[in-house]
């Protein structure tokens, strides 16, 4: 049978050591009211290639980044991911390891996470990473939590222009955590420090989003001061591809550094699995939430690594424990470490410049005026002058996918497109989008 | 073994990024950032074998036996892996129309139902990441439930042998737990139960098979008590390798079901994830389900995200996809004969346990399900050798220890799942090597104490590590590798 090795004489060797004559009998246990006493109700068995043929066949009816000119983002983006990232995920030591609750067994997911974090921290300008969250949806909820323990605080700040998806996971497990939600509106495409100064008070933290979900540059280090003075921990959801051009968020005041890791280092895949990434200052390492992996010695003085703080955590704390999360996303978040690896400080720089520098040349080109008077990096709003949806499925009959309409999201926003340009976009690709776009 | 920031050099480069051929842009002088971060500069070959070099490092189940308890480590399928990398699935955006996204729709249709079916429950949402988050999930699902009826339940009954998630996910969500002692035949203590339930009681939370790998003989009792309070039970889906196809947590009276993908269904651990959690419910609890909810119509699969119950969003978009195909290939691979993969866990599991038994201490003699839980507490008191002890000299061995110290009530535990994988002489080697240590154990105890002895780092001082708390490379202490 597939994946089980077991002939008929093993099983009859086996039943006789354990003492029992048959299989049904090692069900002893399991009163007759709760047996099944049918067959389960599924498609007969598919060998190896029956299963590829019928996956190949569901693969080949989506319009995946290969068959369509991509220019949609809105948290998930069509960056280049190199081979190194794949053999990284591939290897099948590390693929089919299981969290390194034995160090000795795991000194290479043990190293590699403590590379992943320094990295992680590096990029962000923070001094404490874990080893990963699930996505950059719950990461945001993750920080509420730990801001309600740093805070003793009843209530959290969320931006407007943070994701909605994000702001929609924060507020299905605020009530859990004890806490209110409160959204500050945006001004003209970005968040009004002000606004955040007042709406923060009593809150454990301000969560917002640089780039924000439009696109758009926030006064990052001004909302950042403006949550400090009113006593909430300043959080930011950042996007790691842009840390080579813009300032990390540990360098204007920020308590929290978190986001979505799918643009350095990992594949679409229709949403996940990714990697969510959480970072701190050192003063909230004891709350943070997750795996941490520290460096310590072995008895003959040798350097190793260790999941340290376990104390933190749900097998050792249970209910006190500051998160519930056990499995998390090592091994995109290796791949995104063998990405930033790959890329190194000049190319982290380079990816991010041509993002940037290949967006503004959309913004010229496109003929349509920009929804937001704002600067942006990767990602714009276009004011398409009539119903987005209607753009979207015209452009996609030609082959190019233009954005994402953001009056799914903000009902005012109706003809508004949200338009991303990743390094892997040319400027042919652009001179085409701006043709499917023509008014 | 060196840092990838010790083998970093000035000047060096990985990969390239294309020219844009564009004007070149800037960001606002005020965003830009001003000192780069420390990456390393390292030329690609040299940065394969840095990975290569670490996964020697690591013990996988594709280097040998990991019979983790409660964690299900079984083999792997590379077919797996060639399913989820095709294009038309690695390349779609989650965002795409879902009319360019059909066979992608129609896989998780289809897998939802197939989950369905293996726990005998009405709906599916595949949206929580793992199984942790399938837990707060369900506990938000129920929360939402009772306030749609009026009703104000804060407490959760979870027994003692429950995994420590259970506790943590009830205090984020923020109900109250209430602890059940087992019975010594390592059931649930029902009559301590009896007391404890009540119309405060919103539910249950149970394993079954139990971590200590036996079946709960009185389930439907228990159902009883919290159906008939108005309760409602959650099933921790962590040992459903045990049951596929023999018994389903829906006929055992359960409400709620988390699965974990990465345990029952195949999809790799990763060295610590990714997983999945998908939760299935009674048709009571299918208004509050996550958005969006797959759907099926004339025109083909889509999206709803109207509606009105809904607890929202538990994580991005309808969840780890990726997963969902690998778990999707598995599940269709065997078919209806996942009852058969269930029956050679629990038959690999008995068989270990027959031959420990004579070598270690048993806390409940009884069948086992898929796993079971041993105790070296003799061997503490007889040679003052530990569990701990016990897993690092298997290490020497070539094994994966077992999960140690837990569950909480079994002191000295060692906590053994084979899976199905495994053939009878791998079971047999990793027997002798535990019977082997338990001999040792009397006659030279050093040994065990001072293992491993032959991993590439001896044993590892956790105390040390927690102390310092170096978390990240200190470039300022290596000031010639930057």
């Amino acid at each position: 049978m597939t994946f089980t090795a077991l002939t008929d004489a093993d099983r009859d060797a086996m039943l006789a050591a354990v003492g029992v004559g048959s299989m049904e009998e090692l069900f002893h246990d399991i009163p007759d009211a709760v047996r099944l006493g049918r067959e389960l109700d599924l498609e007969p068995a598919l060998t190896e290639a029956e299963l590829m043929a019928h996956l190949s066949e569901l693969a080949g009816r989506n319009s995946d980044a290969g068959r369509e000119l991509l220019f949609l983002g809105a948290g998930i983006y069509d960056h280049y991911v190199p081979a190194v990232c794949d053999a990284v995920m591939q290897r099948g030591e590390l693929l089919t390891a299981y969290t390194p609750y034995q160090p000795e067994m795991s000194q290479g997911t043990l190293q590699a996470i403590f590379e992943y974090q320094t990295a992680i921290c590096e990029l962000t300008g923070m001094d404490v990473s874990n080893a990963s969250g699930y996505d950059g949806t719950t990461v945001a909820a993750d920080a509420c939590y730990v801001a309600r323990a740093a805070t003793k605080r009843a209530k959290v700040v969320v931006a407007q222009t943070v994701h909605p998806q994000v702001r929609r996971v924060v507020r299905t497990f605020a009530p859990g955590f004890g806490l209110e939600v409160v959204e500050v509106p945006h001004s003209g495409g970005t968040t009004d420090p002000d606004a955040v100064r007042a709406a923060a008070e009593d809150a454990a933290c301000v969560i917002f989003q640089q780039p924000n979900f439009f696109g758009c540059l926030e006064p990052a280090p001004d909302i950042a001061a403006a949550a400090t003075a009113a006593g909430a921990l300043p959080v930011a959801h950042v996007d790691l591809l842009s840390l080579g051009v813009l300032e990390a968020p540990g360098n204007y005041g920020c308590a929290l550094a978190i986001g979505e890791g799918q643009s350095a280092g990992n594949h679409m895949s229709y949403g996940g699995p990714h990697y969510g990434f959480m970072a701190a200052q050192g003063q909230h390492i004891r709350r943070l939430p997750g795996r941490i992996v520290g460096e310590t010695h072995d008895l003959e003085g040798k350097r190793g690594y260790v999941l340290t703080l376990q104390t933190r955590e749900q097998h050792i704390r249970r209910e006190k424990a500051t998160s519930n999360i056990t499995t998390n996303q090592t091994l995109l978040a290796l791949a995104g470490l063998a990405y930033l690896c790959w890329l190194g400080p000049r190319g982290l720089e380079d990816v991010g410049r041509a993002c940037l520098s290949l967006a503004e040349e959309a913004k010229r080109t496109v003929g349509h005026p920009l929804a937001f008077d704002r600067p942006t990096f990767k990602e714009f709003a276009l004011d398409v002058g009539r119903p987005a949806e209607d753009v979207v499925r015209a452009a996609r009959a030609q082959g190019v996918h233009p954005g994402y309409p953001l009056g799914r999201d903000y009902p005012d926003m109706e003809n508004v497109l949200l338009v991303a340009v990743t390094e892997k976009r040319t400027k042919a690709d652009i001179a085409r989008l701006a043709e499917v776009l023509k008014p | 073994m060196r840092l990838v920031y010790e083998r970093s050099r000035p000047g060096r480069r990985g990969g390239r990024v294309p020219a844009p051929g564009v004007e070149a842009a800037e960001v606002p002088a005020e965003l830009r950032r001003a000192a780069p971060p420390r990456l390393p500069e390292i030329a690609e070959p040299d940065l394969v074998r840095h990975f290569t070099e670490l996964s020697t490092r690591t013990f996988g189940i594709d280097t040998g036996f990991y019979p983790l308890g409660s964690c299900t480590m079984k083999y792997n399928p590379r077919v797996n892996e060639r399913a989820a990398g095709l294009a038309g699935f690695r390349d779609l955006h989650p965002h795409q129309d879902p009319a360019g996204a059909q066979g992608a729709l129609e896989l998780m249709w289809r897998l939802e139902r197939m989950l369905a079916e293996v726990v005998g429950l009405d709906a599916v949402t595949l949206q929580p990441a793992a199984g942790s988050q399938g837990e707060l999930t369900g506990l938000t699902l129920m929360r939402a439930y009772f306030d749609d009826r009026g009703e104000d339940r804060t407490e959760i009954v979870i027994p003692d042998t429950a995994h420590g998630t259970n506790p943590a996910s009830v205090a984020m969500a923020g109900y109250t737990l209430v602890g059940v002692k087992t019975d010594p035949r390592g059931n649930m203590d029902v009559d301590d139960l009896r007391g404890k339930v009540g119309p405060q009681t919103a539910g249950l939370m149970l394993t079954n098979p139990s971590t200590l790998g036996l079946f709960e003989e009185r389930i439907t009792e228990i159902a009883d008590i919290f159906h008939d309070a108005g309760a409602l039970l959650y099933y921790d889906g962590a040992n459903l390798n045990a049951v596929c196809g023999i018994s389903r947590p829906g006929d055992m009276g359960f409400d709620v079901v988390h699965f974990n993908l990465h345990k029952t269904f195949s999809q790799p651990h990763g060295g610590g994830g990714p997983g999945g959690g998908p939760v299935a419910v009674r048709a009571m609890l299918e208004p509050f389900l996550p958005v969006p909810r797959i759907t099926r119509g004339d025109d083909g699969f889509g999206y709803d995200w109207d509606e009105p119950k809904t607890i929202g969003k538990v994580r991005g978009f309808a969840g780890p996809f990726g997963v969902f195909v690998r778990s999707y290939a598995f599940m269709r691979m065997w078919g209806p004969e996942l009852r058969h993969m269930s029956e050679v866990a629990v038959l690999n599991a008995n068989y270990v346990l027959a031959r420990l038994k004579e070598a270690y201490d048993l806390p409940v003699d009884r069948l086992c399900m898929h796993e079971f839980v041993v105790s070296a507490r003799t061997l503490k008191r007889e040679h003052g050798v530990t569990a701990l002890d016990v897993a690092k000299r298997l290490m020497d061995h070539g094994f994966h220890p077992p999960t140690i110290y837990f569950p909480l009530i079994v002191s000295e535990a060692l906590m053994i799942e084979p899976t199905e994988t495994e053939a009878v002489e791998t079971l047999d080697a990793f027997c002798e090597a535990m019977l082997a240590i338990a001999k040792e154990a009397a006659e030279d105890p050093q040994q065990l104490k001072d293992a491993p002895h032959t991993r590439p780092v001896r044993r590892l001082d956790e105390a040390e590590a927690a102390k310092r708390l170096t978390v990240r490379y200190l470039f300022e202490d290596h000031p010639t590798s930057e």
